[in-house]
């Protein structure tokens, strides 16, 4: 279950997170150190245990399902790095 | 009339009651003291217009006879909190220049009851870290200085800002949050009283999200009724987050009566961890005789899970950061980083994320990628949902048996220094959480109460857990703990 140079590239690739090639093999071993910690929870006796999906047992409130909010696209906009003509900008995603 | 500083949220309020002190006064004397004290870095965005201005609107009110019990009460935020118009960062790099255009509902509820924000305090980054060494605004100070020594200490994290402020004398509270032990490591590394309610006590809108079931705020304090006094301005139900639990806020500090007699106390054997510190099993011993002499009765209980808390608590909470911090992408708000000729939107979100998080935030976002990633769900995260239950269960049992509060050590330590664990393996830090992450995982209230101090002279603090919805008895434990403890020491000032 050891963690490889490829892995970590594959991880941060996934995490949207730049990582230069020469930090890989540091980050690799962190992961390693890391799980290798959490490896313990295998030894616990987990069978016919539910996973935990709520700490409180209690059921989401439901609400009517109308609109409450909007129509406010400045405070929207107000702290994009890059907003043009009421929408966001980012680079072109489509050629 | 200096000694402002040094007066309890509950004498505050009574003085402003009767007129013996203005809010403008006590507001005037604590932006002072945050003046000349940069270098405990504990404020970071100061506020002194906005103060000024809540001051004034809480004189007039006190004038007319509205007097909620946090009225005309300096505070600091953490910087975790959104505050209307003011930088609100979490301690990154990531959310700088975002100034949000809402309030959270912890600091709305604070603001409509009258109090005053003296300004946001320093963090670990996104909450992550344990000696608020993580932050983008450099480290947060202990106000606390080992005998003979002036080698800076931390003052504990992720809330470290808001513990070192309190224990400074800069603040009368402050709001800390607690994912694995935020509130309650830094309360106890300083001397100070610092609670995690139980989860969905507190409404999380507003709040930077870390670990969504674990988040929870909290007040940290000087005193166990000032927690609770503040504790009961911040806490119910709020219908914009949808895990805020729809439950009735007594009057918490009407609860604090002293009266412990009968209650059981659990003291968990699990806790007892190889290694640690004599002075932490002696403090923790003394606190079983405080509760005795209180008239509880103590009793031997068993959390057999306890030791898997921390390894499943670093599967659950990275996951839920790595998806959490994925809005982080540079398009909406925050940082967004310079581009090449030719990158495109995929070669945004790296580089932006890549210069906007910092070690730690980038270390756990990806183990949290990593462990949720196909393949790996069930060995990991489903696994660890599957203790995360266990350990809850370890406590509902315990409770059953008739346990009415388990006390335990606070932190494996006292303060160490700043710098201490820079070469140390991540596992380290986390270790620092030991005593407190198993509260998180099982939703439970748990406070940090000042009990001692070490052979440096450093504040040691013991941890009382309470039942789900019950933090009225438990600070009543806890106040009977403060009070035979008899914590009157504070820090010297350098600063």
């Amino acid at each position: 279950m050891s963690i490889d140079k490829e892995t970590a590239r594959r991880v941060a690739k996934l995490a949207r997170i730049a990582v230069p090639d020469d930090r890989l093999d540091a980050l690799a071993g962190e992961f390693n150190a890391i799980l290798g910690f959490v490896e313990q929870l295998q030894e616990v006796d987990v069978a016919g245990v539910e996973p935990m999906v709520s700490v409180t047992p209690m059921r989401l409130k439901r609400r009517d399902d109308v609109v409450t909010d909007g129509g406010q696209p400045q405070k929207i906009l107000a702290n994009a790095p890059d907003a043009r003509e009421g929408f966001f900008a980012v680079p072109k995603v489509v050629e | 009339m200096n000694d402002l500083t040094d007066l309890t949220i509950a004498d505050a309020r009574d003085a402003l009651r009767r007129g013996d002190t203005t809010a403008a006064e006590l507001t005037d004397a604590h932006l002072e003291a945050v003046e000349t004290a940069g270098a405990l870095n504990a404020f970071v965005h100061r506020t002194p217009e906005i103060a000024r201005e809540q001051a004034r609107a809480a004189d007039a009110r006190l004038k007319g006879g509205d007097t909620p019990a946090m009225c005309g009460i300096p505070i600091g935020v953490k910087d975790l909190f959104c505050t209307r118009g003011v930088p609100s960062q979490a301690g990154s790099r990531i959310l700088e220049g975002f100034r949000p255009e809402y309030e959270s509902t912890v600091t709305t509820r604070l603001f409509e009851a009258g109090s005053v924000m003296l300004g946001k305090l320093n963090m670990d980054e996104f909450a992550m870290g344990s000696s608020n060494e993580t932050s983008v605004y450099g480290d947060a100070v202990n106000p606390w200085r080992a005998t003979g020594s002036d080698a800076p200490l931390t003052p504990g994290g992720s809330s470290g800002g808001s513990a070192s402020a309190v224990a400074a004398r800069l603040c009368l509270g402050a709001l800390g949050t607690d994912t694995g032990g935020s509130i309650r490591q830094p309360a106890a590394f300083t001397g100070t009283v610092g609670i995690k309610p139980t989860y969905g006590r507190v409404s999380r809108w507003g709040i930077v999200a870390f670990a969504s079931s674990l988040d929870q705020a909290g007040p940290m304090t000087r005193t166990v009724r000032d927690a609770a006094i503040m504790l009961g301005a911040m806490a119910g139900h709020d219908p914009k987050d949808s895990t805020s639990a729809d439950v009735a806020v007594p009057d918490f500090e009407a609860m604090l009566t002293g009266d412990i007699r009968g209650q059981v106390i659990g003291i968990p054997g699990e806790y007892r961890m190889e290694g640690m510190p004599a002075e932490i099993d002696t403090l923790w011993q003394q606190g079983i005789e405080m509760l005795r002499d209180a008239g509880a009765e103590t009793r031997d209980i068993s959390l057999p899970h306890t030791k898997y808390a921390l390894p499943a608590y670093y599967v659950i909470a990275p996951a839920e950061a790595s998806s959490n911090l994925a809005r982080y992408d540079g398009v909406r708000f925050g940082h967004r980083a310079k581009l090449a000729p030719g990158d495109g939107i995929t070669e945004m979100y790296e580089k932006t994320r890549a210069e906007g998080f910092g070690p730690e935030v980038q270390r756990r976002v990806m183990v949290g990628t990593y462990v949720l990633s196909a393949g790996f769900y069930d060995a990991y995260y489903n696994r660890a949902r599957q203790v995360r239950a266990l350990i809850k269960r370890d406590f509902d049992e315990a409770f059953a048996a008739g346990v009415d509060a388990i006390l335990t050590p606070a932190t494996p330590s006292a303060a160490f220094p700043l710098g201490a664990m820079a070469d140390a393996d991540p596992i380290r830090m986390y270790l620092n959480d030991v005593f407190t992450v198993t509260v998180n995982l099982a939703g439970l209230p748990g406070v940090a109460v000042p009990a001692g101090l070490d052979d440096d002279g450093l504040p040691l603090g013991l941890q009382l857990i309470g039942r789900p919805w019950e933090e009225g008895a438990l600070l009543n434990v806890a106040r009977c703990l403060e009070e035979r403890a008899g914590f009157v020491a504070r820090p010297e000032k350098w600063w």
